[in-house]
């Protein structure tokens, strides 16, 4: 008989094979992170039940079983070869296997030369991250599969990792979209993902089998699977015990299954892994500890009929609804927090009614909101204020210590970090959308070890021998404690090493701080995760300084709210809020529709939710258009001045025929030179459409690299477009150099730039047979250009192209070039000058050229408009510097235009940078810090955005509306100062 | 505002201790002899272990490169050692002055130890492009002859080391010959001795004819080689290890050797010109140093071939490799030397391949994962598999992923699907092995 093993991430299988291959038995259980007894108890069973002591073959397969096979000598199959194996003997006519299990993906093409795919490090897992969204949305997998069923239409999901799907499904959540269709979107995206990090460029298609579990419990996904490839897969039987399957068919070596069983004891005693000390020495260590936080509360008084004037702050986040009633003197009267089940106003209704109710009377002063559903809860319940939550936090803070000089809040979803100097916010730190879910991912993390979140933290308490798990993305912390599992952590040590490691991922990769004293001394820590005291422990041990819990952690954000609106009730005089009455409250209902904006070529997808008395509110609009009916005001704006300039280059019909050119990375600067030079020559230049998603989706699968940057990627759809134009060729040069502006030490272009070209070369089936230009140029040397044009680029592909054309070709570029900068310059000039008139603050958003596309920035430039600042952008200004020396070598064009605008910005009091930083850039690591250190030293705020394909706006928005108020309160400072 | 650093004076030469990261051990080892052989005190530091990772990620931007995190992390490890005088300590960093963000490194070293509280530790630079023109540590033309004969030396060592070691019948014959040779060849340039072309050419079958003679029994193996960001390609603290868990798991291994990224650098100066103009010196003065270098590595791989072991082409037949896959043009990182490293081992019968790079690294999405479809539509036995290393990147992850190349490889090679034709190189001379991997 044949026997084989599959330990995989999440569950553990088990067939057992007869003489004929026949399934004799077979198990397909959860393993709760107990791999090492799970296995034993499985093999003794079958030997019990099956074996009767008898040897069998027996090999062993899985991403967790290979220390487990290597240490009992029992021989170990790589799990996809398995699959390969197993497909082979019993689904022989298969083309293609599509397997997905708890945290990989794979692809294995059977057919015209083998090949297997697996996800890359950074594309996460798939049942897992399915098992995550399900969680999120308070359902079980089955419930999401169902749900999805009854889907009206789907929403736009970052596809990369399971990380940025989550951003993108939060808010989701919280504007009130349905729960179904969110379902539906979510299966769309893990499609997406396996076939834009897989199949990179080869079509998958034939006979399509599906494995795994995700794949087989849910019809929807093999749905989704079957509509986007086109075909229709089968889900065969016994689809979950594939790789075991293939580990009984290939083992080749006799064992008795109890003494292999037995000889794991000894893997047990053996297994190692890194480790970090224990949090606490002793339990003494651990009740002064617990003593000391418990000492740091806020007033509870009762809520009684005398309480006077009311206060109401709410916080509405990302998981959970706070609420805070305060009096006149800041005491609590009154505090709730639960999760906010998907749809928050529902809560929040009901508590409201529930104090109306319980206290008749009461004058309830101001209703302050802030959180994520800052604005849907502010319009529906008609509250007072709507404070950012950056501010609210702040505001909490410094009741419990007045001269805090630094706030970290780690929520369920988000992290947020500030310093504070001179009583206002001088550095804001959120997480980038790849290291966020800390508290939830602890509570996922929790559940999926089959334990409560609280009880898991508990655990970690007093484990002697936390797991080092470094600092990275949640997704790579999955593999991690795989790893760490493996090697035999107890799960009290892996408990204490998630928590460990949240602290880190704060700590290094959010705040990327070296020393606890440049943070500051005076710490206050908030938000949920703070009460696992594991987490509280190992930030105080990191830090190296005691720290500040408020009691009230979790609720400092509707705290903080509700102060704020006592204050400024105060400051206006108001006595009463203008919030919904008792009866209003009763009759409110609220409506969610999802449609999709037709205003303008964004098409976004809007959440309109309409109230009862016939309000609406309407979120996930990236212009005013669809809330005010009016056109937006463009006037102040350099991004839409840039996109209408290059616009304005059309096809000029000429003698030589067609060039076509991709209108992406480089060419967002570089076009008016090409249009310039080819429509000299006598060629009709088209460019391809204006980016959109539809455009991306349709070129991702010729992707070969799943982690390089958005902007990169994107060329696959414009090189797609242009292929079905019908031009007589597709021009894009590569670059290594750009133009010398004279800003740095060198004007290389970033490896991606430089030779992307190279990649859609290799790797664009459209692009066979086609004149696709991609030779090496020189723009930098104009004279050699004129010369390596004429003589050997160009009658490569063109007779006749005499060097007097190209001379004139050249001539006509290079003084388009400079028009086209220029233009941007003067521009930029008025748009300072009209800005400065209106009073109106000035924002550099500075990033690359490519920056510009309205799919890259996700129409980031237009919501800076609609705080009331104007926007300008990082080349219409790096010409009023001369070059400075940087601490980092200046070598790339771009770049340097990045420092030289900081360096202008410091210079101007109206002025601020906000960096745009595409996820993925490697150059980018070494220009945002410079960037920092330059506005720094003058004294200026640094702001980065991380951008990728995810579409939400939410955290962008917070971190923009801080900067505002820290600015504001900045000059409110200095004028105070002035006074 | 002036960026104000210590600088490697030229006194420091007497006084100073440099340290320099480990990265292609054997090359290394020997180029310590080198720059003790010019006056310079120094130490390879052979510190690891997960404080290295952890000060990386501590001090340099996380999303920086792996190699860089590494690379700075060692040092501030052995800072914090305490073996050193901190007065009397300068480190050595190499800059390639390329489109990369590596040539950056030496910047992000200068601001970590600023950071943590090193202000005063002096950093050279080693380079061949004239950066740092200001330091007292200067590429002289000595100190480059030396520096190219212990990569060769060091190439000749590593390449005829990993293709007796899997077979050798006594365990660590192989490994010890490398150490007797370093000795050695150490010995010979600490008295000013050995670097020449002359007498590099009369040492390489010295070499050879030992490593020939080491008893071994060859039976078929999987081979593979192993491309790459040339730091985690080599290093073994950057690639977990790689080379010895392909040893654990019977392979014999390849890695292209250093002298074609140095040939390749040099190279690329001169095909600027060709591809934008330029001075014409540049490209004269290029191609003169080529062919001297091109004269010793045929030496090289003549007393390989010579003693039975397979050879690749020289560099001058690499750089026809890539016709029709990359341009020349592609400079930046390993640029355009990677695709052609990988089809050279390809030709060659090494057509299972590690490519080797950090998470993210910028030219590796073009040369190495970008070119994988191209080269495997025209080598369709290629076994390629891209395997990123960065600090949270698992071991188990990495060794799965060449397990599961390793998996096709070894049924390929139980069962070779069609005898391929002899390619030249075999024919003119290579030791085919039994049994064809290709």
């Amino acid at each position: 008989m044949r026997v084989g093993l599959d330990i995989g991430s999440t569950t553990i299988k088990c067939v057992v094979l007869g003489e004929h291959d026949e399934l004799l038995y077979s198990t397909y259980e959860r393993h709760y992170s107990h791999i090492l007894e799970k296995a034993q108890e499985l093999l003794r069973r079958i030997d019990a039940e099956q074996l009767h002591g008898c040897k069998a073959l027996l090999s062993i397969s899985g991403s967790a079983g290979m220390g487990l096979a290597d240490s009992c000598g029992v021989p170990f199959v790589q799990e996809v070869f398995s699959t390969r194996v197993a497909v082979k003997r019993f689904m022989p006519k298969t083309d293609c296997v599509i397997e997905l299990g708890g945290e990989d993906a794979k692809i294995l093409f059977l057919t015209n030369g083998t090949e297997v795919r697996m996800n890359g490090s950074c594309a996460g897992g798939t049942g897992a991250f399915i098992d995550q969204m399900a969680t999120l949305l308070k359902m079980s997998a089955d419930e999401m599969n169902k749900a999805a069923e009854q889907a009206q239409r789907t929403y736009t999901i970052a596809s990369r990792c399971g990380v940025f799907a989550k951003s993108d499904v939060q808010p989701l959540i919280n504007q009130g979209a349905r729960t179904e269709d969110i379902a539906a979107s979510i299966y769309k995206a893990v499609v997406n993902q396996t076939i834009a990090g897989l199949a990179q460029g080869r079509p998958i298609k034939g006979n399509i089998l599906y494995l795994g579990g995700p794949l087989t419990f849910s019809t929807v996904l093999r749905k989704s699977f079957d509509e986007a490839l086109n075909v229709t897969g089968t889900c065969p039987e016994n689809s979950l015990l594939y790789v075991a399957l293939g580990a009984a068919l290939y083992a080749d070596k006799e064992f008795v299954l109890t003494e292999v069983a037995a000889a794991l004891d000894r893997y047990a005693a053996t297994a190692t892994y890194a480790s970090e000390p224990p949090l606490f020495a002793s339990k003494e260590e651990y009740e002064t500890f617990h003593a000391r936080h418990m000492s740091h509360s806020v007033p509870r008084v009762a809520f009684s009929a005398h309480c006077g004037p009311v206060h109401i702050g709410i916080d509405s986040g990302s998981t959970t609804v706070k609420l805070v009633v305060v009096d006149e003197k800041s005491q609590i009267l009154y505090t709730n927090y639960q999760p906010n089940l998907g749809n928050p106003l529902p809560l929040i209704r009901e508590q409201l009614l529930k104090i109306y109710k319980e206290h008749p009377g009461l004058q309830v002063a101001s209703v302050t909101t802030t959180g994520y559903g800052e604005e849907l809860v502010k319009n529906a319940f008609r509250c007072d204020y709507g404070l950012v939550e950056t501010v609210a936090h702040f505001t909490a803070a410094k009741y419990f210590m007045p001269d805090v000089d630094f706030i970290i809040d780690i929520g369920g979803q988000d992290m947020k970090c500030f310093k504070i100097e001179d009583g206002a916010i001088s550095n804001i730190f959120l997480n980038e959308a790849c290291s966020s879910g800390c508290g939830s991912f602890l509570q996922t993390f929790a559940q999926a070890l089959g334990y409560d979140v609280k009880e898991f933290a508990a655990l970690g308490l007093f484990a002697d021998r936390p797991v080092d798990l470094g600092s990275r993305c949640t997704v790579f912390m999955n593999s991690s404690v795989k790893q760490a599992q493996k090697d035999g952590a107890s799960i009290e040590n892996i408990s204490a090493g998630l928590s460990i490691s949240v602290v880190k991922n704060a700590l290094y990769k959010v705040i990327r701080a070296s020393s606890p004293e440049e943070l500051g001394r005076k710490i206050v820590v908030q938000g949920g995760t703070f009460y696992n005291e594991a987490v509280l422990r190992a930030f105080e041990k990191e830090m190296g300084v005691e720290v500040i819990r408020p009691d009230i952690a979790g609720l400092m954000g509707a705290y903080g709210a509700a102060l704020y609106g006592l204050r400024q009730s105060h400051k206006n005089n108001q006595t009463t809020s203008a919030m919904m009455d008792e009866q209003e409250l009763e009759s409110f209902a609220q409506q969610v529709v999802s449609v999709k904006c037709g205003g303008c070529g964004n098409h976004c997808q809007l959440t309109v939710n309409t109230f009862a008395d016939g309000r609406k509110f309407i979120s996930g609009n990236r212009c005013d258009k669809p809330v005010t009916g009016k056109s937006e005001d463009n006037s102040l704006n350099l991004y839409a001045y840039k996109q209408q300039l290059l616009a304005s280059y059309k096809p000029v019909p000429g003698k030589r025929g067609s060039i076509g050119i991709p209108l992406c990375l480089g060419f967002y600067e570089l076009l008016p030179f090409w249009y310039a030079f080819w429509t000299s020559l006598g060629f009709a230049v088209h460019t391809s459409p204006v980016s959109t998603r539809g455009l991306y989706l349709a070129g991702q699968a010729t992707i070969p690299s799943d982690t390089a940057c958005f902007p990169a990627k994107l060329s696959h759809g414009h090189i797609k477009a242009l292929s079905q134009m019908q031009l007589d060729a597709i021009f894009y040069p590569c670059l290594t150099y750009n133009v010398d502006e004279g800003l740095g030490d060198n004007h290389y272009n970033c490896p991606v730039v430089a030779y992307y070209p190279e990649v859609l070369a290799g790797n664009c089936p459209e692009l066979e047979g086609k004149k696709f230009i991609y030779d090496y140029v020189g723009i930098h040397r104009p004279k050699d250009f004129v010369h390596k044009m004429a003589k050997e680029v160009l009658p490569k592909y063109f007779g006749g192209i005499s060097e007097r054309e190209v001379q004139a070709a050249a001539d006509a570029a290079y003084a388009e070039y400079e028009a086209h900068m220029a233009k941007i310059r003067v521009k930029g000039s008025e748009i300072i000058d009209e800005a400065r008139r209106q009073g109106k603050r000035i924002i550099v958003l500075a990033g690359r050229p490519y920056h510009v596309d309205p799919e890259v920035n996700h129409g980031i430039d237009h919501l800076i408009t609609r705080h009331g600042a104007a926007v300008v952008t990082e080349d219409s200004i790096s010409n009023r510097v001369q070059k400075f020396p940087t601490s980092v070598l200046n070598q790339w064009t771009y770049h340097s235009r990045l420092y030289a605008a900081a360096k202008y910005c410091t210079t101007q009091k109206d002025m601020d940078l906000v960096q745009l930083v595409s996820f993925g850039c490697g150059v980018d690591a070494i220009t945002t810090d410079e960037t920092r250190e330059i506005l720094q030293r003058g004294n200026k705020l640094y702001t980065q955005l991380k951008i990728d394909e995810i579409t939400n706006l939410g955290a962008v928005n917070i971190r923009l509306r801080s900067l505002f108020a820290a600015l504001d309160e900045r000059d409110e400072a200095a004028a105070e100062k002035a006074e | 505002m002036e960026y104000h650093y210590p600088k490697f004076t030229p006194e420091m030469k007497k006084t100073h201790t440099i340290l320099i990261p480990n990265m292609a051990v054997t090359q290394f080892r020997l180029m310590e002899y080198a720059l003790r052989c010019e006056g310079y005190k120094c130490e390879l530091l052979g510190n690891c272990g997960s404080a290295v990772a952890q000060l990386g990620l501590k001090y340099v931007h996380n999303d920086t490169c792996y190699p860089a995190l590494l690379v700075i992390g060692q040092f501030l490890d052995a800072l914090n050692s305490g073996k050193y005088d901190l007065e009397h300590t300068a480190l050595l960093i190499t800059q390639t002055g390329g489109g990369c963000r590596a040539s950056n490194y030496i910047h992000l070293l200068r601001k970590a130890l600023v950071k943590a509280g090193y202000p005063q530790i002096p950093v050279a630079s080693l380079n061949f492009s004239g950066l740092e023109k200001d330091s007292g540590f200067q590429m002289t033309l000595p100190l480059a002859r030396k520096c190219i004969a212990c990569i060769f030396y060091g190439d000749m060592l590593c390449a005829l080391r990993n293709q007796v070691a899997p077979y050798e019948n006594e365990k660590g014959a192989a490994d010890r010959m490398v150490d007797r040779w370093i000795a050695r060849l150490g010995r010979a340039l600490l008295a000013g001795k050995g670097f020449t072309s002359r007498e590099m050419k009369h040492t390489f079958p010295l070499i050879a004819k030992d490593f020939a003679a080491i008893p071994v029994t060859r039976v078929p193996k999987v081979k593979v080689g192993v491309v790459g960001e040339i730091y985690v390609k080599y290093s073994p603290l950057g690639n977990n290890d790689l080379q010895k868990f392909l040893e654990s798991q019977d392979c014999e291994v390849n890695f292209p050797g250093l002298m074609g990224f140095v040939q390749y650098c040099a190279f690329n100066m001169g095909e600027d010109h060709v591809l934008y103009g330029g001075k014409l010196a540049v490209k004269v003065g290029t191609d003169q140093f080529l062919n001297w270098l091109d004269s010793v590595e045929r030496a090289m791989l003549k007393a390989e071939t010579d003693a039975g072991f397979y050879a690749p082409g020289p560099f001058k037949e690499l750089v026809e490799k890539p016709k029709g896959v990359i341009s020349l043009g592609a400079k930046m990182g390993e640029g355009w030397l990677l695709t052609a490293e990988m089809i050279e081992l390809v030709q060659g019968g090494y057509g299972n391949i590690v490519c080797a790079q950090p998470f993210g690294c910028l030219p590796n999405h073009i040369v190495g994962k970008g070119m994988v479809n191209k080269i495997r539509a025209l080598y369709p036995s290629a076994n390629i598999t891209p395997i990123d290393y960065d600090p949270s990147a698992t071991r188990v992850n990495q060794e799965n992923r060449i397990k599961l190349m390793l998996a096709v490889a070894k049924e390929r090679l139980n069962a070779p699907v069609e005898a391929q034709p002899l390619t030249a190189e075999q024919l003119a001379g290579g030791a085919p092995q039994v049994g064809a991997t290709v």
